[in-house]
């Protein structure tokens, strides 16, 4: 029994180090390969050994694909084909393929030269991996190989972002990756069609939220930075450079010019400038609204947000200052975070030691540093709540669901959500566990034009609707099925057909003449068999003057029922060749096949 | 299958192809040589262009004299340009299903289609080739409009005086048929009915047809087509390019095994090179700025210019013109090049990684922010500030017919150290300036055309070996002004089949199969048995549903219970016509075997006579004759079923059913 098989390497019932293997036909691919925010040992990538033990990755995986480029699903691509070693091909969208790299090396900085790690992959190692790297469009079919296909669906999210379509033959698994349903400032909304996939694997983040109205948060957190300013505060955003930053600052440069507003807003350099240059370059993959207008205003060439400089965080006087790393936990976010948390005048958005509410820090050295500022948790991560996952599932339309990335409780909550609402079977296994869906594909053969034909003109005929049953012989020569009529079959195959023919002496006792006789026969059967053609042509090769025919004849004096097929053979009538031959004796012979 | 031919014009073609209960249009081209034969549309009024005579017969009669004009020997119809349609007369256009597009220039009549003929279908296009295209039409529609010209002359189109008239215009085709330039509000209205795809993007037509487009490597996002069922592939190549210039390259390996493969838009000068014409474009380009003359580059806002920009950038410093100002007028300029940054996916491989450093891919970015390259709207406004001689010109329209190009003809034609040089190869140089003769400014024609040569073609078609070729018939014979270069026409076995302007080709094809599919509870009860070695055969009764124009064999419904009353009779409606088919024998029967099995079923006294063609066996008891021969068996007996029966099931054994 053929059967789909999937594995969450990593975010099965988690977030993070998303890498998921799916097995469909025969065929396998690993869905995202990402690294794990909360670990710093072995834990933080996935465990690649599962995949095989001693043989090499590539024998095993047909491809790779990346949904996107946060690092939680790419962060540990090149230690899985430089260090593990996997050469096929990896499938990710350009934007990714653009943007993957520069993540990956600020992380690999990060790593070991601010945490002074060993045995991490290196620059090389990272170059090396993106040789691998196959950049696909939307919507395109990309053949993997003669029978595994792949097509990349908009997913929002991030810039590039997209969803992917595994597809085999007529099976056929969705990945989402992370997605969005509703469009925002600069991105749009994701979109699949109804490709009825048998499994679609969705994440699950915000599985039970149904997030307030997108207007109501952006009005709250633009409320709570013009609060802080005005009373002379200094704002800070740690954000990821590339994704939410762009948003925010698309949300603060319309309102500060709106508000005619002088404070300054500052974006930590490097990374956060070259990231806006991408999106300039890569603005079809935004919205609508921005790409209509990108020619008259480039909405990534902001007049309100300056870069930072690191003197800056000295100054005087209130500013706002989106810094990375997003989480607080390392560079220039933290250092900011550390001078500016001593005062409850200023405002952050920070990592979850001090979202749990812890107000004492203690940092590297032993210091502890007391945290005085405000600090808010605004969520504006660009996932699908509750909602937009149920409106992706209804889109898609698939037979069954499997939720991944997002926590175990919550989806729980969603599966049985979409098994009641849309009465869907839904999984949700933990990493390390395998999920089996038989399935049961069609078989597509060839069928002749002919035989097809004659069978759709019938169905043009009254009592179309009722279901009718089409005759072929299919014939199999290697891989190769067609189904044909049988005669066509006979013929192809060059054996000849064998007619089977009876004749059957029936004594009738009668004084009249020949002609009258057969005449008298031929209106009899006329008057049974009244939606019957009967003919009585001269017979050419029989004893007797007359034949008749009869198609499709029950003979009720025969008693028994017959629809022999004629012996000419030039017509495929199911039908009774009538010989009806006066012989001297004045024996009717009854000739039919079978 | 059958092949509607709308566009006489190789370049620019409009085809409709028959296939699978589907109409497609192939692209929707816009013959504009037409415009050649009218004045042209001057943005200051021209003391020159107002005085020009009238033209009158040779017999004096001067009743034409407000429509035509005469300058230099050459007579033009003094009214608004017109443009040459494609044929909409040979099919009903209202029928069409969808158009594809291939590039920016083939969809330039896509207004006259889909808002006159009663069109309702889908456009499929890529995004740089909307985008761009509707820059070209927005450039077009601007250019006509804002010089608004109150005569629209029509006299001249009758047949009988139109026989009068000199040539080119005695020889213009199917003048009848020329329409003025379309409005905004239609080029949007067309432009809505546009749906985007991606290079090898799969796109079902009604589940009977899928077509894909393909990087054709011409221009940006410009694509050939494949059209195909599961059995039949038809390849539509129009406008493809083999030259590394900005787009993608092509894709020429999903060409192969097309039963038909449909070529159009070839290169229109089969004897330049281009890349010696960017040289001499260049090299004439500084020669005259050194002597201190202008350089007017007649162009479209998008294709070619960009990669001449991206020569002049390499060449400007070596050559000392890097305190020469470049200008671009054009309505749409300042569009053209932003959008030609954002393509990235569309480009060739060595922009896409200049895209992920990330830097913009053209290096006119870099031109315009050095203040070397400026753009312009129009020559009014700031333009006439900033203006500077001497100077490059790159403007529009290639026609010399209207745009800002106009202006600078009239303005620098006159002295000798100006230069106009051509590089777009639409439109005859000679027929372009005509109307501007005498001219004392130098003309250089430079053209770059990237399309495909025939030796390119030949080496293609060898590659993608399609069983049959279609093309416009000016490709099977040599150019007229050429006619010994049997070099130039396509040549290839079987010889291509040619079609010309409202020709209706029957394109040679037999379709015999088609998909089915069957469902797995079905297959599983399929019983095959091998007939010869790695062939089975089974043979299949099945119930054919076919919803969507898919078809699915699912397994016959077992038959119904009879139940009581009411149920019974709709239960009776839902059971297929089970009428138990007649299977076909084959085979033939051993006679030795034949008799010791009837021994072993209780015959006795079995006789066997050889006949001409086989055996007789004489059942005597029984009364019963059995002919056997190599392909038929013929049993009389009595009337008794009980012993037919049993005949019938022995005879069987011997014998294979289907």
């Amino acid at each position: 029994m053929p059967e789909i098989r999937v594995t969450p390497l990593g975010a099965g019932q988690d977030v993070g180090r998303s890498c998921i293997l799916v097995s469909i036909a025969g065929k396998n691919v690993m869905l995202d390969c990402g690294m794990h925010m909360g670990f710093n040992d072995d834990r933080r990538f996935p465990d690649f050994s599962y995949i095989t033990q001693n043989g090499r990755l590539t024998d095993f995986l047909d491809c790779v694909i990346i949904s996107h480029f946060h690092l939680d699903h790419c962060g540990a691509l090149p230690y899985f084909s430089e260090m593990v070693g996997y050469d096929g091909p990896i499938y990710m969208t350009h934007p990714t393929q653009a943007i993957c790299p520069i993540l990956l090396e600020d992380y690999r900085k990060i790593a070991v030269d601010k945490k002074g790690e060993a045995n991490f992959f290196t620059s090389q190692m990272i170059k090396d991996c993106m040789k691998k790297v196959v950049a696909v469009h939307l919507h395109q079919t990309v053949q993997v190989d003669d029978e595994l296909e792949i097509k990349a669906y908009y997913a929002g999210h991030v810039l590039g972002a997209a969803m992917f379509q595994i597809k085999v033959g007529s099976e056929s698994v969705v990945y989402t990756g992370d997605y969005n349903m509703t469009p925002d400032r600069h991105l749009g909304a994701a979109w699949i069609d109804k490709c009825r996939p048998n499994l679609l694997i969705t994440e699950s983040t915000y599985a039970t939220t149904i997030r307030d109205s997108k207007r109501c948060r952006e009005r709250d957190f633009l409320k709570k930075v013009h609060e802080t300013v005005e009373r002379g505060g200094k704002v800070l955003i740690p954000v990821f450079a590339l994704g939410r930053a762009q948003e925010l600052c698309i949300l603060l440069e319309t309102f500060w010019e709106r508000m005619n507003l002088k404070v300054p807003i500052y974006f930590s350099t490097g990374l956060t400038e070259k990231a806006n240059h991408y999106y300039k370059l890569f603005i079809t993959w935004t919205n609508q609204k921005i790409r209509k207008t990108f020619v008259q205003r480039n909405m990534f060439e902001f007049k309100h947000i300056k870069a930072f400089d690191r003197a800056f965080a000295d100054n005087p006087g209130p500013m706002v200052v989106f810094a990375t790393p997003g989480m607080l936990h390392a560079g220039q976010s933290l250092q900011i975070f550390r001078k500016w948390a001593g005062n409850e005048k200023n405002m952050g958005t920070v990592g979850h030691k001090i979202l749990s509410g812890q107000r004492k820090l203690e940092m590297e050295g032993r210091q502890v540093l007391e945290v005085k500022m405000q600090v808010e948790y605004m969520s504006f991560s660009a996932h699908a709540d509750a909602k937009g996952i149920m409106q992706l599932v209804g889109q898609a339309e698939p037979e069954s669901v499997l939720l991944v990335h997002g926590e175990a409780k919550k989806m729980g909550f969603l599966r049985q959500k979409i098994e009641q609402e849309l009465r869907v079977s839904c999984y949700m296994p933990a990493n390390g566990e395998t999920v089996t869906l038989p399935t049961s594909p069609s078989i597509p053969v060839g069928i002749s034009l002919g035989l097809l034909k004659r069978e759709m003109a019938q169905g043009l005929l009254p009592e179309a609707k009722k279901p009718r049953l089409l005759h072929g012989t299919l014939i199999m020569k290697d891989s190769n099925f067609r189904l044909v009529s049988s005669e066509q079959a006979l013929k192809e195959l060059g054996l000849a057909e064998h007619q089977l023919r009876f004749t059957c002496r029936v004594h009738l006792q009668d004084t009249r003449k020949e002609q009258e006789m057969a005449l008298r026969v031929y209106s009899h059967l006329k008057r049974l068999l009244p939606t019957l053609r009967t003919q009585v042509p001269r017979c050419c090769w029989c004893p007797g003057p007359t034949r008749m025919r009869n198609w499709g004849a029950s003979l009720p004096h025969c008693s028994r029922r017959v629809s022999p097929r004629p012996l000419s053979g030039h017509t495929t009538h199911p039908g009774l060749w009538l010989c009806l031959a006066t012989v001297p004796t004045r024996t009717w012979a009854l000739t039919s096949a079978l | 299958m059958k092949l509607y031919c709308l566009s006489g014009h190789p370049t620019l073609p409009c085809n409709i192809l028959k296939f699978k209960s589907t109409t497609i249009m192939l692209d929707c081209g816009l013959d504009m040589t037409s415009a050649l034969n009218f004045l042209p549309l001057p943005l200051v009024q021209s003391p020159r262009l107002c005085n020009l005579p009238g033209w009158s017969l040779k017999d004096g009669n001067a009743f034409l004299d407000k429509e035509l004009k005469e300058c230099s020997g050459h007579v033009f119809v003094d009214s608004v340009p017109e443009f040459c349609l494609p044929e909409t007369e040979l099919i009903d256009l209202s029928t069409v299903d969808v158009i594809l597009i291939s590039n920016y220039h083939c969809m330039m009549a896509l207004p006259y289609i889909t808002e006159h003929t009663g069109f309702t279908g889908t456009v499929y296009a890529t995004e740089p080739t909307v985008q761009i295209g509707r820059l070209l039409m927005e450039e077009l529609v601007n250019f006509i409009e804002r010089v608004p010209k109150a005569q629209s002359a029509s006299l001249w189109k009758n047949k009988d005086i139109q026989r009068l008239l000199p040539s080119p215009l005695k020889d213009a085709v199917e003048v009848s048929t020329w329409r003025r330039c379309y409005t905004m509000q239609e080029v949007n209205s067309a432009l809505s009915k546009i749906q985007l795809v991606g290079y090898s993007q799969k796109i079902e037509l009604f589940g009977v047809v899928q077509v894909t487009p393909l990087s054709s490597g011409y221009a940006l996002g410009s694509s050939n087509w494949i059209i195909q069922s599961h059995y039949e592939k038809v390849s539509y190549v129009s406008g493809s390019s083999l030259l590394t210039t900005h787009p993608q390259p092509m894709d020429q390996a999903s060409l192969k095994n097309s039963d038909v493969l449909v070529l159009t838009g070839l290169t229109q000068i089969p004897t330049a090179n281009p890349d010696g014409m960017v040289g001499e474009f260049c090299s004439n380009l500084a020669l005259t700025i050194r002597n201190g003359g202008n350089v007017l580059v007649p162009c479209y806002p998008s294709g070619v210019i960009y990669d001449l920009l991206e020569c002049l950038y390499q060449y400007i410093d070596s050559a000392g013109l890097s305190s020469v100002p470049f200008y671009f007028i054009s309505p749409v300029a300042n569009s053209s090049l932003e959008f030609s940054q954002i393509f990235a996916e569309w480009l060739c491989h060595n922009k896409q990684s200049k895209v992920y450093l990330p830097e913009p891919p053209f290096p006119h970015a870099e031109l315009i922010q050095t203040n070397k390259l400026k753009h312009y709207p129009s020559i009014h406004g700031d333009f006439s500030n900033d203006f500077r001689q001497p100077c490059v010109v790159f403007t529009g329209h290639p026609s010399l017919r209207f745009g800002d190009v106009v202006h600078f003809m009239e303005l620098w034609g006159k002295s000798s150290l100006n230069t106009v040089i051509f590089t777009e190869p639409d439109f005859s140089y000679l027929e372009a300036l005509a109307p501007y003769q005498p001219l004392a400014m130098k003309c250089i024609y430079c053209p770059i055309d990237t399309r495909l040569n025939f030796i390119q073609v030949s080496k293609l078609l060898k590659e993608v070996q399609p069983l049959h070729v279609v093309c416009p018939e000016q490709y099977t014979q040599p150019p007229p002004a050429q006619s010994h270069r049997m070099d130039l026409m396509i040549d290839c076995q079987p010889p291509p089949m040619s079609y010309r302007r409202a020709e209706v080709l029957a394109l040679p094809f037999k379709r015999r199969y088609e998909k089915i599919e069957i469902m797995p509870e079905l297959a599983d009860s399929l019983v095959p048995m091998e007939i010869k070695p790695g062939i089975s055969l089974a043979t299949v009764s099945a119930v054919l549903h076919t919803k969507d124009n898919k078809h699915v064999l699912q397994p016959p419904p077992r038959p119904a219970q009879p139940a009581s009353g009411k149920k019974r009779k709709r239960m009776s409606d839902d059971v297929p016509d089970c009428k138990v088919l007649k299977p076909l024998l084959s085979g033939s029967i051993p006679v030795e075997q034949f008799v010791q099995s009837l021994e072993k079923h209780g015959f006795s006294d079995i006789k066997v006579e050889d006949t001409a063609k086989g055996h007789i066996v004489l059942l005597q008891e029984a009364e019963t004759l059995i002919q056997i021969e190599e392909d038929s068996t013929h049993i009389i007996c009595d009337n008794d079923e009980m012993l037919r029966v049993r005949l019938r099931d022995l005879v069987l054994k011997f014998l294979q059913k289907f």
